[in-house]
């Protein structure tokens, strides 16, 4: 490594100037551009709204996905998103766990995005049931035909995870969101956000008698949600590799899935931090060496991944398998839609690699772009996993090319304005710098200084 | 704490230096109140660690093992379906759930518990009604002696309130309430 490092916090406001800085959004006259951009946004997720309730009307017919390619967008959102989720754990949980102090002021804003992006992710196979109103089947309840549902399927593995996911993320966000939200119940100039965000708040007095059970209780969801962000998508990863289809059928996939969520979370992160840190001007406390990190971050989890197609190539080849070797070397690389399988080794072998260089990783606009890419190039990844994969199995004769329709296409645009819909509205009402922790961070830099 | 006396200090370390007073005066039933946690302000306070694992612990565990009895009920004893001629008790396919539910299970208690011992949500307390309190969230440092302390006394408290320093000096609540530390 070259030179110092930089700095995770510039400048050592006092609390006072350091909580306004980062409330002052919540209270202060919005931009001209707020409500275009919610108008925009609000505009996609009705087309989002409007598209799942034509889905429910009349079936998922709409979608290109037909035998063989059972699975097609709906499936790819679910993991992409779901994947994209993680990496806002890992920056508060894990990174927690192992003191990071970078972590201090991202970890909230990701944690958001994991939250937001979760939720999209859950619409997917709920909609990809077709008959979404029986989604109650796969929760155990005493039946009048006496049947419960099959845990030996990797569907209600799911379903336990997500589910627990979910829940274990909005405790874990909320519960460090408690102590700032108090601060904003005594600071908010208007009466109106005083009751809502002391509501909010719970009563928090800062009592240290209460900050005891509150460090156990936070490093304890740190502790879970550890473990639990690395099962989740290895959970997700048995919905493909218990089955016995070519390309599928791989032990690899859990941590090869676990690898790619991670990455593409990274990169969500990016994407969004580099506009709402130049918007909301948080130079100071979000600064180039996190951006250097994230990008360090995106690099390490670009080569697990890029190791992992790797051995799932040699392990294809080496299978000796007829249908397993087809898939590998013809299926993904020259098929129908082998497209996603160039984008995918583009955009996430190749592009990574500019983050060798520094200036790459510490200019906001340069990490964003190449963010982008990352972005797009785990969709691919998910599309060519699941769609090359199911388009030519044994049978050669039902072999059958994917076309995705429009409405399929809504349903992704539609998901992505909708999570920025949340999110957007999130920066806006909900403090997205942990201020207390931010103070504490100071506290302990300036003892240091002397 | 509902009952006592609080105190305004502009700094974490005049804080410090003012509880490590008081508890070598003798006081026991101290609180503080600050904007964020303090080093080492806990020992001081002589608050011990909290012991809130040891209830959570068990929760997580029970909700794994009833995870796992569960879907042996359903899938084994209840009503056995031969699903691609897989065992109808097949411990690992019961693993991914049972992980799950335990990790729900302490996640929820751990998140249920901590508001239960912290006697919250509380939207209105006494302190709230102290002037000047609400910047014990913002830049300002407090510290809490309360009534049910054996050496309090009102007016000999805030009198070595005012020698440590302190800015402003409050009573809270009615002093004569019955004691809840929590």
């Amino acid at each position: 490594m070259s030179g110092p490092a930089e700095p995770v916090f510039i400048g050592r406001p006092g609390d006072a100037e350091l909580t306004d800085q980062l409330l002052s959004p919540i209270w202060l006259p919005k931009r001209k551009s707020w409500p275009l951009l919610m108008t925009l946004l609000g505009c996609g997720s009705l087309m989002f709204f409007s598209l799942m309730i034509w889905t429910f009307w009349t079936g998922i017919g709409l979608w290109g996905n037909n035998i063989p390619a059972a699975w097609a967008f709906a499936i790819v959102n679910f993991v992409w998103w779901i994947g994209i989720g993680h990496a806002g754990t890992f920056i508060s949980a894990i990174l927690l766990l192992f003191e990071q102090r970078w972590r201090t002021s991202i970890n909230r804003f990701a944690e958001a995005m994991t939250l937001f992006a979760v939720i999209q992710a859950g619409l997917f196979p709920l909609l990809h049931l077709g008959r979404a109103w029986f989604a109650y089947w796969l929760i155990p309840y005493p039946a009048t035909m006496k049947v419960w549902p099959n845990f030996k399927s990797a569907l209600p593995w799911d379903a336990a995870a997500v589910a627990t996911y979910f829940t274990v993320s909005l405790l874990f966000w909320y519960l460090g969101l408690v102590p700032d939200f108090a601060t904003l119940r005594d600071r908010a100039p208007k009466r109106r956000q005083r009751i809502v965000y002391g509501i909010l708040s719970l009563g928090w007095r800062g009592s240290a008698q209460h900050m005891r059970h509150y460090r156990v209780a936070y490093g304890l969801l740190a502790g879970i949600a550890t473990p639990l962000v690395l099962s989740v998508h290895s959970v997700v990863s048995c919905d493909f590799a218990i089955t016995i289809l070519p390309g599928w059928h791989s032990t690899i996939f859990p941590p090869y899935f676990v690898a790619g969520a991670i990455f593409s979370g990274f990169a969500m992160v990016v994407t969004l931090l580099v506009p709402a840190r130049r918007i909301f001007g948080l130079e100071n406390v979000i600064t180039k060496r996190h951006l250097d990190n994230l990008c360090k971050m995106i690099m390490v989890t670009g080569w697990i991944v890029l190791y992992s197609y790797v051995c799932e190539f040699f392990l294809g080849w080496y299978s000796g398998e007829p249908a397993e070797m087809h898939t590998m070397l013809h299926g993904l690389t020259e098929g129908p839609n082998c497209w996603a399988f160039w984008t995918t080794i583009f955009c996430n072998c190749v592009v990574p690699q500019f983050y060798w260089s520094k200036w790459c990783r510490v200019t906001p606009i340069a990490a964003w772009c190449l963010s982008i890419f990352i972005n797009i190039g785990m969709w691919a990844e998910r599309f060519s996993i699941i769609v090359l994969s199911l388009q030519q199995d044994y049978l050669p004769s039902s072999w059958h090319a994917y076309h995705p329709s429009p409405v399929d296409w809504g349903l992704l645009l539609g998901s992505m304005c909708f999570f920025l819909f949340l999110f957007v509205l999130f920066l806006r009402y909900i403090p997205f710098v942990p201020l207390w922790e931010l103070k504490e961070l100071k506290r302990k830099l300036l003892k240091e200084e002397g | 704490m509902r009952g006592g006396l609080v105190a305004e200090f502009e700094t974490g370390d005049a804080l410090l230096a003012a509880i490590d007073w008081l508890r070598a005066a003798g006081y026991q039933r101290l609180d503080a109140f600050t904007p964020t946690p303090l080093h080492h302000l806990e020992e001081k306070l002589g608050i011990e660690r909290s012991w809130l694992n040891w209830l959570i612990f068990p929760i997580g565990m029970g909700g794994a093992g009833f995870a796992f009895f569960f879907q042996w009920y359903c899938n084994a004893y209840s009503y056995p379906i031969n699903v691609g001629g897989r065992p109808p008790f097949a411990i690992p396919a019961f693993i991914p759930i049972t992980f799950e539910t335990g990790i729900l299970f302490t996640g929820i208690s751990a998140f249920v518990l901590l508001f239960w011992v912290c006697r919250m949500p509380s939207l209105t307390h006494p302190l709230f009604e102290v002037e000047g309190f609400e910047r014990a969230t913002i830049d300002r440092f407090w510290v809490g002696v309360s009534a049910t302390d054996p050496k309090f006394d009102l007016a000999r408290t805030s009198h070595e309130l005012a020698e440590l320093g302190a800015g402003k000096i409050a009573p809270v609540g009615a002093i004569t309430d019955e004691e809840t530390t929590s």
